[in-house]
C-alpha cells in the first residue's frame, strides 16, 4: 500500500520522494489526530487537505487520498467527535459519486469503521450513506448515459453493502435508519429523477437482508409518498374546463385513433380536456407506482409477497383509506392482490369487510364499502362464489340495519343512515357487475334470489331514492332482467347523475360518488393493472340478453362514441375461469365503455353505467 | 452474564380515548415503545416486560383528548451495564486494532487494541484473524468466538459499549469455563484429600456431601481427556 507523494503536491512538502510502509501511515494519522489534540494541527490540517480534495484528481492524488482513508480507517479510535470535528465534516461531506472505484472502496471501509468505533458516530455514517442515494446535481441529467448507469452501480453496491455491514456490527442502526431515511427523502416538489433514484434505494433497500428489519418502513414511506403526491392531483385538476362533464364524457369526445395509446395522449389531444398530460406530479406518482408495481412482482416471484402484503395493507389501512377520496394510490394494493388473488386478494376484501362492519367512525366505513364493492367488481382475478359470499354478507348487515330502524323512521334522514345506504349502494353497484354472471351459475343464482334485497330496498329508509340514482336506475334495470325484484314506474330519474339525497348521504367528502376502482388514469402504471381488471362493458348486462330484435351492430350501437366506434371491452359476465384463460388483447383499451353519461331520458332504456362515475366538482365548502 | 436484572414497576399507563375497548393490547402496545431503549427511570433497558397486574378502574384526565391512566405492576427485564461489568458477547469482526462484539444480540461493543491485555498477539493465519494468547495456547479469540469483557463505558443513546479484555477474568468463554472449571476440580480434589487426611475416616461417614460430590474417577476422566 506504500504510496509515493506528488511533487507538485505543494502541501506535503515534507513527504516529497518518500515511501511508507502501512504501518508507518498509519502511525503518522494517528500522531496527526493526537498532537491536534495538544494544539499542534499541522498534519492534521494537512489530514485535512487530503479530504477535501475531490475533483479530477490525478493519478498520485487518488492513491494519496485511498491510502489516507485507508489508514484513517485504522485509526478511527483516535478520533475525537468533539476535536477533530473538520477532519469528521470533511469525511461525511464527500460523495462516492465523485471517485474511482479504489476510493469508493476505502471511503466505504472508512464509514463501516467509524460507525463501529463508538455510538457517537452511527448516525452520522448512516445519513452519509443515505445522502449518497442521490447523485450530485452535476450527475442528475445524465443518470441515462451508460457513464453513468455504471458510476450509479458501483455507488450503490458500496452503499448498500456498507448499510447491510453496519447493520451487523452495529444491531441498532436499523432502527436509526428507519428514521433517516424517511426523513431525507427528496421533498414532494424535487425533480421527478431523484425522487425515483431515492424511492429505488429504498426499494432495493427492502428486498435485501436488511428488508426483514426496515422494509415495514420502506413501504410505509412509498405509500405514504403516492398518497402525498395523489392529494397533490385534485379532482379540480383533472378536470378542466367544463365542470359539467365527466372526464370519461371528455375522453369520449374525443375518440382515440390509436386505442392502445390513452390517458394522457387523449388528454393532450383534446382541448379543455383533462390535465394529467402535463401534470407533472401525476407523471411523478406514475412513476412511482410503476417502481412499487415492479417491486411486488419481484416479492412475488421471490415468494414473499405474503410478508409484504401484510405492512401493505397497515399501510393502507392508516393513510390510503383515510386520504381523501384516493385516486391512484390504491391501485397498488389492487396489483399485490392480482399477484396472489388467493391470500393477499382474499386478506384485502376480508379486512375491508371487518372494517365496515366493525369500526366506528361513519366516514372510514363508508369509504371501506365503497373500496369493497369496488374491488369486487372490478378484480378479474376474484372468484364469483367468493363476491357471492361478499355480496351476501353486506346483504345481511343492511336487512339487519333494516330491522334495528323498524317503525322508527318517519322521514329519511340520509345523514344520520349514511353508513347504510353506502352500503346498499354497494350491493346495487357490485350486483350491476355481478348480476349476469351470478345468473348463469345455477348456485349463485339460488344464492341471489334468496337474498332478501326488496326487503331491503322496499324499507321506509328507503334506499332507491337516497343512493346515486345513475347507480339505481342501471341495478333496476338489471334487477328486473333477472326478476330480482319489481320495479315501479316511479324511480325515473331523467338523467340524475346524483341527487340532493345521494349528496346528503354522501357528505361534505361525497363518498356516494366515491368508487376507487374505476380505470386507472396513470399511464405506464395502467399496464399493470388492466391485465386483472374488468371494465364495464354494456353487452354483459343481464338485459343485454333481453334485447329482442336488435340486431348485435345495434347492441352495440348503444355503447358506442360519438364517432361509433365500437366497445372493445367485453370482461364482464365472464367466469372466473374464463377471465383468467382469456388474456384479453391488452392493446384494445377503449374508453368508450368507461363513459358514464346517460344518453336516454328513460332510464328504462338502456343507459350506461358509470364505470368511473365523475367525481364532484363543486367544492366542499359550497355543497 | 452480569447487568441484567428483573425490577418489579409500578407503572401508569395513559391511553388515547380511542383504545378505550382495547385497554390490554394498547397498554402492551406502550410497553413495548420502551423496548431496547435506555430508560433514566429504570436505569436500564428494557429487553422485556410483563404485565403482573393491571387496574380495572383508570383515571380521566381532564382535557381537549380525555387520557386515561392505566394503572399496573409489571416485571421488566433491565440491561444496566456499569463500569467492571462483565459481559458477554459474540465476535463479529476482529482486526489488528480492534475487536468487535456483539452483546445479547443488540449492543454493540468494541474493544481497541490498547484495552486487549499483551498476553493476547494478533495473528493473521490463511486469511483468519485471531488474537491468540502467548501464555495459554488454546486461549484463542476469533470471529464467531464467545467472549467475556469488562465494560469501561456505556453509551446510553447508542447502547454502545467499550469493552476491555484487560482483567484477567476476560477472554474467550469456552476457554475460560474450562480453565476455571479445571481450577475448581483441582481445588475440590485437594480439598477432599486434606479433608479425608484430617478426619482419618472411611468415606461412608458423610453419605450426603459424598452423594452431592463428584466422583472421582469421572472428574480425573475429564481431567485426562482435558
Amino acid at each position: 500500500m506504500g504510496v509515493e507523494v506528488a511533487n507538485t503536491n505543494t502541501t506535503f512538502t515534507e513527504m516529497e520522494n518518500l515511501d511508507f510502509s502501512d504501518s508507518e501511515i498509519v502511525s503518522f494519522v494517528r500522531h496527526s489526530l493526537q498532537s491536534a489534540l495538544e494544539g499542534d494541527s499541522n498534519h492534521y490540517n494537512q489530514l485535512i487537505g487530503i479530504m477535501n480534495s475531490s475533483y479530477r484528481l490525478a493519478p498520485d492524488e487518488v492513491a494519496l487520498l485511498s491510502t489516507g482513508l485507508k489508514a484513517l480507517s485504522k485509526a478511527v479510535f483516535y478520533i475525537d467527535i468533539t476535536h477533530h470535528g473538520k477532519l469528521l465534516s470533511a469525511i461525511f461531506g464527500m460523495s462516492l459519486w465523485s471517485y474511482g472505484p479504489d476510493v469508493m472502496d476505502a471511503l466505504v471501509e472508512l464509514i463501516i469503521a467509524l460507525a463501529a468505533s463508538g455510538g457517537d458516530l452511527v448516525e452520522s455514517c448512516l445519513q452519509m450513506l443515505v445522502s449518497n442515494f442521490i447523485p450530485p446535481k452535476a450527475l442528475l441529467h445524465n443518470l441515462s448515459q451508460p457513464w453513468c448507469i455504471k458510476k450509479k452501480q458501483q455507488v450503490l453496491e458500496r452503499v448498500h453493502s456498507a448499510l447491510m455491514n453496519i447493520a451487523k456490527l452495529v444491531p441498532v442502526s436499523p432502527l436509526m435508519l428507519e428514521h433517516i431515511i424517511p426523513r431525507r427523502m427528496p421533498h414532494l416538489w424535487s425533480e421527478e429523477v431523484l425522487i425515483i433514484t431515492y424511492v429505488e434505494n429504498m426499494l432495493k433497500l427492502w428486498s435485501n437482508d436488511l428488508g426483514r428489519l426496515v422494509g415495514s418502513t420502506m413501504i410505509v414511506a412509498v405509500v405514504d409518498r403516492l398518497v402525498d403526491l395523489d392529494v397533490e392531483i385534485g379532482w379540480d385538476k383533472i378536470l378542466q374546463d367544463d365542470s359539467n362533464k365527466g372526464i370519461f364524457e371528455m375522453e369520449l369526445e374525443v375518440a382515440p385513433e390509436d386505442s392502445k395509446d390513452v390517458s394522457f395522449e387523449v388528454g393532450k389531444a383534446a382541448s379543455g380536456s383533462y390535465s394529467l398530460a402535463e401534470n407533472v406530479v401525476a407523471e411523478q406518482l406514475d412513476s412511482l407506482m410503476v417502481l412499487m408495481c415492479e417491486h411486488l412482482k419481484s416479492c412475488a416471484d421471490a415468494g414473499r409477497l405474503s410478508e409484504v402484503f401484510v405492512t401493505l395493507l397497515d399501510s393502507f389501512k392508516i393513510t390510503v383509506l383515510k386520504a381523501y377520496k384516493s385516486k391512484f394510490a390504491q391501485f397498488v394494493v389492487f396489483y399485490a392482490c392480482s399477484l396472489d388473488p388467493e391470500h393477499c386478494g382474499l386478506k384485502f376484501a376480508n379486512m375491508l369487510e371487518k372494517i365496515f362492519m366493525d369500526e366506528t367512525d361513519p366516514l372510514t366505513r363508508m369509504s371501506a364499502v365503497s373500496y369493497l364493492a369496488s374491488y369486487l367488481s372490478r378484480g378479474r382475478f376474484i372468484s364469483s362464489s367468493f363476491v357471492a359470499g361478499k355480496l351476501k354478507r353486506l346483504v345481511d348487515w343492511c336487512l339487519e340495519y333494516c330491522h334495528s330502524r323498524d317503525g322508527k323512521e318517519a322521514i329519511v334522514n340520509p345523514e344520520v343512515h349514511r353508513v347504510f345506504y353506502s352500503g346498499c349502494q354497494a350491493v346495487m353497484y357490485l350486483l350491476c357487475f355481478q348480476m349476469r354472471l351470478m345468473v348463469e351459475d345455477s348456485h349463485l343464482k339460488s344464492l341471489l334470489h334468496s337474498m332478501p334485497l326488496e326487503r331491503i330496498l322496499r324499507h321506509p329508509l328507503d334506499p332507491l331514492k337516497v343512493c346515486l340514482p345513475s347507480i339505481v336506475s342501471e341495478f333496476l334495470q338489471q334487477a328486473k332482467a333477472a326478476h330480482l325484484c319489481t320495479v315501479s314506474d316511479k324511480f325515473i330519474f331523467n338523467n340524475l347523475l346524483e341527487s340532493d339525497l345521494s349528496k346528503a348521504y354522501g357528505g361534505i367528502e361525497r363518498l356516494d360518488m366515491f368508487f376507487p376502482f374505476d380505470p386507472c388514469l396513470l399511464k405506464n402504471c395502467d399496464r399493470f393493472i388492466r391485465p386483472n381488471f374488468v371494465r364495464w362493458s354494456m353487452d354483459k348486462t343481464i338485459y343485454d340478453d333481453d334485447k329482442d330484435g336488435l340486431s348485435d351492430d345495434e347492441i352495440d350501437m348503444d355503447f358506442v362514441d360519438g364517432k361509433g366506434e365500437h366497445a372493445l371491452d367485453d370482461d364482464m359476465g365472464r367466469s372466473f375461469d374464463d377471465r383468467e384463460l382469456d388474456l384479453v388483447d391488452e392493446c384494445a383499451y377503449s374508453l368508450n365503455n368507461m363513459s358514464f353519461t346517460p344518453k336516454s331520458s328513460n332510464f328504462l332504456s338502456p343507459m350506461q353505467m358509470p364505470a368511473l362515475l365523475r367525481p364532484s366538482t363543486s367544492p366542499p365548502g359550497s355543497l | 452474564m452480569e447487568g441484567l436484572k428483573v425490577s418489579n414497576a409500578n407503572l401508569v399507563v395513559y391511553l388515547h380515548p380511542s383504545k378505550i375497548t382495547r385497554v390490554r393490547e394498547s397498554v402492551l402496545r406502550e410497553l413495548s415503545a420502551l423496548l431496547f431503549k435506555y430508560n433514566e427511570r429504570f436505569d436500564g433497558v428494557v429487553l422485556a416486560h410483563e404485565v403482573i397486574s393491571q387496574s380495572k378502574s383508570a383515571k380521566i384526565l381532564p382535557g381537549v383528548h380525555p387520557y386515561f391512566g392505566v394503572r399496573l405492576q409489571a416485571k421488566l427485564l433491565l440491561f444496566s451495564p456499569k463500569p467492571q461489568t462483565l459481559v458477554e458477547g459474540k465476535v463479529v469482526k476482529l482486526g489488528k486494532e480492534s475487536i468487535h462484539v456483539i452483546v445479547l444480540g443488540f449492543s454493540a461493543a468494541a474493544i481497541t487494541e490498547e484495552d486487549i491485555r499483551k498476553e493476547f498477539r494478533y495473528s493473521s493465519k490463511h486469511g483468519e484473524d485471531v488474537f491468540a494468547s502467548s501464555s495459554h495456547k488454546r486461549h484463542v479469540i476469533k470471529v464467531g468466538s464467545m467472549i467475556r469483557l469488562s465494560v469501561k463505558r456505556f453509551d446510553e443513546e447508542a447502547l454502545h459499549i467499550s469493552g476491555s479484555l484487560l482483567p484477567a477474568n476476560t477472554g474467550c468463554i469456552k476457554w475460560l469455563e474450562k480453565h476455571n472449571d479445571d481450577d475448581s476440580q483441582l481445588e475440590r480434589i485437594a480439598k477432599k484429600r486434606r479433608h479425608e487426611t484430617d478426619k482419618h475416616e472411611p468415606e461412608h461417614t458423610d453419605e450426603g456431601a459424598h452423594q452431592n460430590t463428584p466422583s472421582l474417577p469421572k472428574k480425573s476422566k475429564r481431567l485426562r481427556t482435558d
